[in-house]
């Protein structure tokens, strides 16, 4: 037995790492900062179209990537957090801040809903019953005339005097998406976090060591759907309208190929593959409208060559170079 | 300290287990043996309450734990190694004990701690205890067998159980690696005080560390009692010709 002396103990390798992601990080956020003064209004708003769907892939990669839970369909929450807006704020008189705060937690509760029923299934069948809840509420939103206005949608919006212009929307998701993406960080890497990986790699075991599995999986799933919700909050910032296409199956379909193109096991991945899509659906849109085609092609290519995501794939080659550990 | 008693289950009309019985006593290394398929592991996973029991009794420290869900019996004061690896394989050496030490003390669900800061003289404790500290930051599927099943069984300690449950901690091991289990089974024994409920194949083994001896054959408890009578015992030598030695 050997008497090494506990209180020592540092992991250098890992604060690096932390230091190079914070200042990558504060590069970004200053970049961020400043394009608008550069841009014109359509880039900024596609840059704000950005923001909303990296904070959607990066929730969806909570139960994807961190609990292994096959999600087919996170865009129901995406959905219904951007029609709790809407409903609130046109047939309420009720204040657009109890709107924006009411999004999330409705959300948070379909998805527990949801989520109740769905942890109980493993693999494929959970991410079936995942698909057949969520269109169910597609359905309702795309029926339910009174509430929801149907097949119409919702549209104009009423939102406040100081988010009217492109650039103040720019910056409010802006905010609001550094904001979550630090909560993010940080349950990731909390000791839930961790035994989400546990769960993920080993239910059988977790559950052995004195982890509810269920209850877990349960918790990262509304968890998903809380910050869902957020990211509907700031679609309707950037669009001011709703339509029930936002509930449908092939939205949510978008968003897994985000995060499997920017790698699943990679925190920022699935902010890449958004960033990636969206700046290409609008490319490809000038030149085609065949934007599905090109989508198909790429995931073929994608679970072909780089199965681990483009991100996935640098930060192999990174902890290579470092002679580290080989997954994260 | 456990008690099983007129345990039964069955799989599609297979009766796996017809009347299992056992007595684990506080403080003692207690082993179950029997010929392949006799149901030792059944009955483990029933013990761990991986299986659900179609009659019979399971008791632990007093109280009624038949049925219950595994992560329950755990918090009880029960922990268990796998006959198989059974480890979490995309976390180094050293999370896979820390996931452990994290839910024995229940905040595995805390959100706001940093897990890189919990629990590390306590994990790295029982890393060096078994001989793991130098392998801490390896990604554990980069190490050997051996050293697989020797995690195997720190996962389990990580739950900083009283009772501990080995299934085959020697399956497919080579005779040094045996003495390095045999060796860590009779450290947690006489120094940590735990008691031990094993089942195995090597006799040697088992006549080596267990102070009782349970013999299951087809299902059934035949014998139970100390190493030497159950050496003796006629029944017990019946079911063991011309299966091992």
């Amino acid at each position: 037995m050997s008497t090494n002396n506990f209180k020592l103990i540092e992991n250098p390798k890992g604060k690096f790492n932390t230091y190079l992601g914070l200042g990558i990080a504060a590069v970004g956020i200053i970049v961020l900062l400043l394009a608008p003064e550069f841009l014109t209004q359509y880039y900024v708003y596609l840059l704000a179209t950005v923001f909303t769907t990296a904070l959607l892939a990066t929730s969806l990669n909570l139960v994807l990537g961190y609990g292994g839970l096959l999600h087919l369909h996170h865009g129901v929450f995406f959905g219904v957090g951007a029609y709790t807006v809407a409903i609130v704020t046109t047939k309420t008189s009720w204040p657009f801040a109890i709107a924006v705060l009411l999004a999330p937690l409705v959300a948070a509760l379909i998805a527990f809903v949801i989520g109740w029923f769905c942890v109980r299934l493993r693999g494929l069948y959970f991410g079936m019953l995942t698909l057949a809840l969520g269109q169910l509420v597609w359905a309702i939103v795309y029926r339910w005339n009174a509430l929801t206005n149907g097949d119409n949608g919702i549209h104009a919006i009423p939102v406040p005097e100081f988010l009217t212009s492109i650039n103040s929307v720019y910056y409010a998701t802006l905010l609001i998406l550094v904001i979550s993406l630090i909560i993010l960080y940080i349950i990731t890497k909390s000791p839930f976090g961790l035994m989400l990986l546990a769960t993920r790699d080993n239910p059988v075991r977790s559950e052995s060591v004195g982890v509810n599995v269920k209850r877990h999986r349960l918790t990262a799933f509304v968890i998903a759907g809380f910050f869902a919700g957020i990211a509907g909050v700031l679609f309707v910032l950037v669009e001011r309208s709703v339509a029930p296409s936002l509930l449908f199956w092939s939205e949510s379909a978008e968003v897994l190929i985000m995060c499997l193109m920017g790698g699943l096991t990679v925190f920022m991945g699935p902010m890449l593959g958004a960033g990636i899509l969206v700046l290409l659906s609008m490319v490809v849109g000038l030149y085609t409208e065949y934007w599905l085609l090109v989508l198909g092609l790429l995931l073929l290519l994608l679970v072909l060559f780089l199965p681990q995501g483009i991100l996935g794939y640098l930060m192999e080659i990174y902890n290579k170079s470092q002679d580290k550990r080989g997954e994260y | 300290m456990l008690q099983v008693e007129q345990l039964k289950k069955s799989f599609d009309g297979f009766q796996a287990i017809s009347d299992a019985n056992l007595l684990v006593p506080k403080g003692e290394v207690v082993a179950v043996i029997g010929p392949n398929g006799a149901g030792k592991s059944t009955l483990f996973n029933l013990i761990t309450g991986h299986l659900q029991a179609d009659s019979g009794h399971i008791r632990f420290q007093g109280k009624e734990i038949t049925s219950m869900a595994p992560y329950k019996i755990c918090h009880r004061g029960m922990a268990r190694s796998f006959q198989l690896i059974n480890i979490f394989s995309s976390l180094t050496v050293f999370e896979n004990v820390q996931a452990s030490v994290i839910a024995k003390h229940r905040l595995d669900q805390n959100f706001f701690r940093p897990a890189k800061k919990l629990f590390i003289e306590e994990t790295l404790e029982i890393l060096d205890s078994f001989g793991l500290f130098d392998f801490k930051d390896r990604s554990c599927s980069a190490l050997s067998y051996g050293d697989q099943k020797v995690l195997e069984i720190a996962i389990a300690l990580g739950s900083k159980p009283e009772l501990l449950l080995l299934d085959e901690p020697t399956a497919g091991m080579s005779s040094e690696e045996t003495r390095r289990i045999v060796n860590l089974i009779k450290h947690l024994s006489r120094e940590k005080g735990l008691t031990i409920l094993l089942t195995e194949h090597d006799m040697e083994l088992v006549f080596d560390v267990a102070q009782k001896i349970m013999v299951l054959h087809q299902g059934k408890t035949i014998a139970q009692g100390l190493p030497q009578d159950i050496r003796n015992d006629k029944s017990v030598q019946n079911a063991y010709l011309g299966e091992t030695g």
